[in-house]
């Protein structure tokens, strides 16, 4: 089971202190938050994309790379990385780098973003959303598989004998998830391709997202990757945790009424009560934490929201103590012992090169010789085989 | 099930649902739903069938359909009101006119329902004003909110400004639109139109109030999802 913390990378005016940060101070407080994620023995941290003001993450590989560069265990991912709007192809080169730069402490999950305007701005269109999320994943997955790719399809341009480089890490291609609230197809894919499944698990009530995790169990059984309690799942989560009760309702308050698509709506506590948002005392968030697994029984990732809607950088970081210290340690033991012996172990590298390779070396591959025009010829790779 | 085993069974009421956005108690747009629904009550029972009423006041709901437009969260009142929606076999929407138009509230409730919550079922659209000068609001905006949601209105609507309360037609046009609510009940269209075509209107997954939970497997996105081609399926 991994625990971590992932970031919209909101830009957002702290309503208790009336300062919005700048973005130069944005960017080095996410660095400080992910840093700190693995001192307090987090396993993840996810960050978000998006193209227009008030957020910065417009290129999360770039931030992630430096990101596992300052740290030594820690899993760098998105939440989401834009299948949509980005070209598969450079999805296919940026991650693979990062997965290299990494050491395999890298994973991704794909969305479909849900900004109108951001379509048209990278030449598509938002009504084509799902149809272009599909094909852009088919054809990323053959991207990182095999080494000369062929492909034809309705919403880029064709590709004949194309190598996307460099090859995954000791090829094996980065460990996908597929984030999805409420479409059947994004499950589906996932189910077929035997990639994760991530419900985000925020603004809706847990029976919601428990629909689309359930029929992606099934689904992943159905295609042969295995039972449906080995289907891999990810759930999100947002908590905010003080040492007494009443002072994390006190201290979050403001922020929870202020924040960005539920502020002034609903009452902290009528969200709370409907929602998986757990605001409370460690026990109380662990408590709530727990209902997940009532629910959606071993899942293998939990990721919780801690630094949105204005929080000052010291309340994130003081959030993440309490995370560290407080909350996860007594959730993996008690999701270690309520565990199925028979659920899949959350995905690594070292876990995905342990299942392709088992004890036999993994494949390196090295390059032809540059044939006079900058390429490498048909067959690109020394061990490729007509 | 059929209107002749309904009658001979006879255990099985039809179930009205009254919306009301009367905000005062008493509410006049309140008494004009009862009115009309006791109608139907009267009517049903000279005909040797029986109705039962639900009611959802919307002055209860008034925080939670607000929460639901800003936040897309159901509260427990939201959830009981579309629960009662969803298996009604007819309905009553009874608003009051403020400014020309429905009030917000009856608006913004019916906005936050699933387009596909109510379709092919019949209402009754009943308005109160404090002027006759508001009388088409029925006609003009609230039957066009009800279009949109595939309803199946009465032919008549039935409108009572303050002056309206004493007379008799009124009570005409309540008996009426009582008539058209319940011939529509009895003939089953809606229970027809939902088993035998419910797949051809628009649903998303989990709309209907939750209850739409039918994956076609066999779609184009589908088989796009497995790897197929985005191509239109082109047959030979």
């Amino acid at each position: 089971m991994q625990f971590g913390v992932f970031s919209v990378s909101d830009i957002t005016r702290d309503p208790v202190s009336g300062e919005t940060p700048t973005e130069a101070e944005r960017i080095d407080g996410i660095l400080k938050i992910a840093v700190k994620a693995e001192e307090v023995g987090l396993d993840v941290f996810a960050i978000g994309e998006h193209h227009n003001p008030p957020f910065f993450s417009s290129s999360p590989t770039t931030l992630l790379s430096h990101i596992a560069a300052l740290t030594e265990r820690l899993i760098v991912t998105t939440a989401t990385t834009l299948i949509t709007t980005n070209d598969p192809v450079r999805i296919a080169e940026e991650y693979a780098m990062l997965q290299h730069l990494s050491k395999g402490r890298m994973d991704l999950m794909l969305g479909r973003g849900n900004t109108a305007p951001v379509y048209p701005w990278f030449g598509q269109d938002i009504r084509q959303g799902l149809p272009l999320a599909l094909e852009h994943y088919n054809l990323l997955h053959r991207l990182w598989r095999e080494d000369v790719v062929d492909w034809e399809g309705e919403f880029r341009t064709a590709l004949q004998g194309f190598t996307s480089t460099p090859r995954p890490l000791d090829d094996v291609p980065p460990f996908v998830w597929h984030g999805s609230i409420r479409t059947p197809e994004i499950a589906e894919q996932a189910a077929f391709y035997g990639n994760g499944y991530f419900a985000n698990h925020i603004f809706w009530p847990t029976s919601h997202s428990k629909r689309l995790v359930d029929f992606y169990r099934q689904r992943f059984e159905h295609y042969g990757h295995g039972t449906r309690k080995q289907a891999i799942v990810g759930l999100g989560g947002h908590a905010y945790i003080a040492k007494r009760s009443q002072d994390a309702v006190d201290e979050f308050r403001p922020y929870f009424n202020e924040a960005p698509v539920y502020g002034h709506g609903p009452s902290l506590e009528e969200f709370t009560k409907g929602t998986p948002l757990s605001v409370g005392s460690p026990q109380e968030v662990i408590d709530k934490t727990l209902t997940f697994h009532d629910a959606f029984g071993d899942y293998q990732r939990q990721m919780f929201l801690i630094d949105h809607a204005g929080m000052p950088l010291k309340m994130v970081l003081n959030q993440l103590d309490l995370l560290g210290e407080e909350v996860v340690p007594v959730l993996r033991k008690e999701l270690a012992a309520r565990r199925d012996p028979e659920s899949a172990d959350a995905p690594t590298h070292a876990g995905l090169v342990r299942a392709k390779y088992g004890d036999r070396p993994a494949r390196q591959p090295r390059p032809n010789a540059n044939l006079g025009d900058n390429t490498a010829g048909d067959m690109p790779y020394q061990d490729d085989e007509s | 099930m059929t209107v002749q085993q309904r009658r001979s069974e006879g255990a099985q009421p039809f179930h009205l649902v009254v919306v009301s956005g009367g905000t005062s108690d008493p509410s006049s747009t309140r008494m004009l739903a009862d009115r009309i629904a006791d109608r139907v009550h009267t009517l049903a029972e000279d005909r040797g069938e029986q109705v039962a009423t639900d009611v959802i006041d919307l002055r209860e709901l008034a925080t939670e359909i607000t929460t639901a437009i800003v936040s897309q969260l159901m509260g427990p009142k939201m959830a009981r009101a579309i629960e009662l929606l969803g298996r009604a076999d007819a309905v009553v929407a009874s608003a009051p006119v403020y400014k020309a138009a429905p009030s917000g509230l009856f608006s913004s409730f019916f906005h936050v329902l699933d387009n596909d919550l109510l379709i092919a079922k019949p209402v009754v659209l009943a308005a109160t004003a404090g002027t006759a000068r508001h009388a088409l609001v029925v006609d003009d905006q609230m039957r066009s909110l009800f279009a949109y949601l595939r309803t199946m209105t009465v032919p008549t609507s039935v409108f009572a400004a303050t002056e309206d309360w004493n007379s008799k037609e009124l009570g005409e046009r309540i008996t009426r639109a009582a008539i058209e609510l319940l011939l529509l009940m009895e003939s089953g269209f809606a229970e027809q139109v939902r088993s035998e075509s419910w797949r051809h209107y628009q649903h998303e997954y989990g709309s209907a109030g939750g209850t739409e939970l039918d994956i076609d497997l066999s779609s184009d996105l589908m088989r796009l999802a497995t790897g197929g081609s985005a191509k239109p399926n082109r047959k030979a």
